[in-house]
């Protein structure tokens, strides 16, 4: 029994250095030495300050931008730290919104989200448009709900809609390889872009 | 379904099939201990482990002293583990200020990631400090990985050897496993995900001001190097509370699949390590045939249902071109977060890339049912094969009841005591499920934690402790978990769910040992052929799925049939 203990303690020490330092540490100095970029987290900077990670959808409710899919995410109550409260795309707390297809609440949540957007049963709304993503930071929107918010964001803007769909098709990304994936656009980037566009 | 999205599911399967034997080979070589290309390298350093362990490799442990020396091992790694979580916020590398993690999460995670379970009370962003995660956490998912793998060599060897006292040196296994074999596979794959964008720093969180000028704080950290070993061994325990449907943990299509490959290769090899070992591959790859036909109808069932998408949705006016896209990720979409559901419950890997909680609900069954099944379709690395192993002596014992003779496995007499033991380890995860289950929904702390009425809710406690029983770590994450009575209950289940099962399996690897090897003759049941494999097939879904269907009768099915006639709960 002694022989096993004395085993134990001396593989579990020696394999914590070796896994659980030397390891992340060796790969955290490679990983910044070869992908400096990815390794930070993929952040975007403008005018010298950070405004996100491509990696990570962010909160639009202006009507001058593409808005994202909803988000579940929550923060903790600044008034109770027992309750919390919601605040989409939350990137210190990812979570969905586990409500199963049954739910009561889900169901709500969507027949409102479909009425603030105009949709009905003749011209029904992309279903990505009105669910919650698996992480609550979901950067992409489809081709489809892209297009339905295009006239919209002109009208705001004041473009051309044939312009702003051209710039939505350039930020239309396919699938991986072909095949893999489903195809989609990256919200921040068409955004950034929109924010780039001349202004008139 | 689209032809695209088969298309992906036929690319993985084949991907798969063409690793299986190169890797099976490696992996057998490095079982028996013999010259691998990373010896001149790694030889050196795995005999200066067994110097200052005081081991000898070469000794040849009867099945007691092997279960001993694993048990010990346990118990030390689990106290190391809880002492970390409680000291985190007074240890180095916390830029967040993490506090003490409470004693009943410590002990709860501390008991997930030892049994290879990863099932996760608390959410990783929020809770762990750098140390916990790197040095705790990543730690434990590489030696239960290890651990899991040599405990099925174990039982290889139980089969292949004839009137042998041992099964094998366990401090061997364990060693040779992870310098050889999940190390070496980490240190490549870690890479590739931080080239693919997942993080890999010791930075604080950063705050970044977004473009309608709001803050967002966004979580960092070593993400990579955990997520390599997560997957690979089978653990799932995200680094981010949203694990592998987090943008950071799974960042690109290309990421997920690799990710869901690294869940099953190590599996699948194992069918061919057992093979080879045994003198035939054959009786490898008639157990992956078992596995492939099982998996096969569970991607089928989980990919319609979630395809499909939800009708109550599509009456409101949503278009459901795309599916059922509640708790999914775009980039994924419905055929790779059913296809990732199935892959993840199959093995015992519980990493999720889309929240099974709101999937359909009969696509939401299949990840359950897959659990109840023993997560024996590849299952976890080494787990899955040793729980298939004890289906097939079981379904060969049936068999001989059939015809009225001795049954015989691979040239080993399948004797009473045999039986029992494997009837003991398949007995005991129906017992934690079903009785923790009962418990929970009579008790207020129990009834106290689904998030979801109706029979979703009951499905969610039904899912929390199937999840620990089979050492899964999936959830339908609506369940609110981090209580006393859900982190003491399920940290029962997944100690009862990992040593129930492995001391009778070692207890069947002994006595296997110790038998000599029969002949094959003409009265010798063919264990390599499609009639064994149908054989295996119905043991495994009558065990498992008579004693499930009533549970699932109150769960997803009844919810399925209340969705079609439009209730809401």
């Amino acid at each position: 029994m002694l022989r096993h203990i004395r085993a134990s303690l001396v593989i579990l020490v020696s394999m914590a250095v070796l896994l659980g330092l030397a390891y992340p540490l060796a790969m955290t100095g490679l990983s910044r030495a070869l992908f400096p970029a990815q390794a930070a987290g993929s952040l975007i900077e403008r005018d010298g300050k950070t405004v996100g990670s491509v990696l990570l959808g962010q909160n639009f409710t202006s009507d001058r931008y593409f808005h994202g899919r909803p988000s579940a995410t929550v923060d903790t109550d600044p008034n109770d730290a027992t309750k919390t409260v919601p605040a989409p795309y939350n990137a210190a707390n990812s979570a969905g919104s586990n409500l199963g297809p049954t739910s009561k609440a889900l169901v709500e949540r969507v027949q409102e989200e479909v009425g603030r957007l105009g949709g009905a049963a003749e011209k029904p709304v992309p279903v990505d448009l009105v669910t919650t993503s698996g992480s609550g930071l979901d950067p992409h929107i489809s081709p489809a709900a892209a297009a339905w918010q295009v006239a919209a964001i002109a009208k705001a803007r004041g473009l051309p809609e044939m312009e702003v769909r051209k710039l939505v098709a350039q930020y239309t990304e396919g699938r991986v390889l072909g095949v893999l994936g489903e195809p989609k656009v990256n919200v921040l980037k068409l955004n950034l872009a929109l924010d780039a566009l001349p202004q008139r | 379904m689209t032809v695209n999205g088969w298309a992906q599911i036929a690319l993985f399967i084949a991907i798969l099939l063409v690793l299986t034997r190169p890797l099976g080979f490696y992996l057998s070589r490095v079982l028996e201990g013999q010259r691998t290309l990373l010896s001149p390298v790694l030889a050196p350093v795995e005999r200066g482990f067994y110097r200052l362990a005081g081991i000898d490799p070469a000794e040849d442990q009867s099945w007691w002293v092997y279960c001993r020396a694993m048990l010990v091992f346990h118990v030390v790694g689990f106290a190391f583990l809880y002492l970390l979580l409680r000291l985190q916020s007074v240890l180095p590398l916390n830029p967040q200020d993490m506090s003490a993690v409470a004693p009943d999460l410590s002990f709860n995670t501390a008991v997930s990631f030892l049994t290879n379970t990863n099932w996760q009370s608390y959410g990783g962003e929020q809770t762990m400090s750098y140390l916990s995660q790197m040095m705790g956490l990543a730690v434990q998912n590489f030696l239960s990985a290890a651990t899991g793998i040599a405990l099925a060599m174990a039982l290889i060897r139980g089969f292949a050897r004839a009137n042998a006292r041992g099964i094998g040196n366990f401090w061997a296994d364990l060693v040779r496993v992870t310098l050889y074999v999940l190390l070496p596979f980490c240190i490549v794959l870690t890479l590739f995900y931080v080239w693919q964008g997942v993080p890999q720093n010791l930075s604080p969180y950063v705050e970044a001001t977004t473009l309608e000028g709001a803050r967002q704080t966004i979580a960092q950290g070593p993400v990579a190097s955990q997520l390599a070993i997560k997957m690979l061994g089978t653990n799932g325990g995200g680094f981010f509370n949203a694990n592998s449907a987090h943008p950071y943990e799974n960042p690109t299509a290309l990421a997920n699949l690799v990710q869901m490959l690294s869940i099953f290769v190590i599996g699948a090899a194992m069918t061919n390590v057992f093979g080879r070992t045994i003198g035939s591959e054959r009786q490898g790859w008639a157990i992956l045939a078992a596995m492939g036909v099982l998996f096969l109808a569970s991607v089928f069932v989980a990919y319609w249902a979630e395809a499909g998408g939800n009708p109550i949705l599509a009456a409101l006016g949503v278009d459901n071109a795309q599916g059922n896209m509640e708790g999914k990720e775009v980039r994924f979409g419905a055929p790779l977060s059913a296809l990732f559901a199935v892959i993840t419950t199959a093995a015992s890997c519980g990493a999720v890339n889309a929240m099974h909680d709101s999937f359909m609900p009969l696509g939401g069954m299949i990840p359950l049912l897959n659990m109840l099944l023993g997560e024996i379709i590849i299952g976890g690395v080494g787990a899955g094969l040793y729980g298939v192993l004890l289906f097939a002596i079981l379904a060969i014992f049936l068999a001989g009841l059939m015809v009225g003779r001795t049954p015989e496995y691979v040239g080993k007499k399948i004797e009473a005591r045999d039986v029992k033991f494997t009837m003991l380890a398949i007995l005991c995860l129906p017992l934690a499920i079903l009785g923790f289950t009962a418990l929970a929904v009579v008790l207020p702390a129990g009834l106290a934690g689904p998030a979801n009425a109706g029979p979703h809710g009951f499905s969610e406690i039904f899912y929390a402790f199937t999840s620990a029983a089979a050492n899964n770590g999936s959830a339908f994450g609506g369940l609110t978990a981090n209580t006393i009575f859900y982190n003491s209950t399920l940290g029962v289940a997944m100690i009862v769910g990992r040593f129930a099962i492995i001391v009778p399996m070692l207890a069947v690897a002994g006595s296997l040992a110790a038998k000599r090897k029969s002949a094959v003759s003409l009265g010798t049941f063919p264990t390599d052929g499609p009639l064994f494999v149908g054989l295996l097939v119905g043991a495994i879904l009558i065990v498992g799925g008579l004693t499930f269907l009533p549970a699932l009768a109150l769960g997803p099915i009844a919810e399925h049939f209340a969705m079609l006639a439009g209730t809401l709960f």
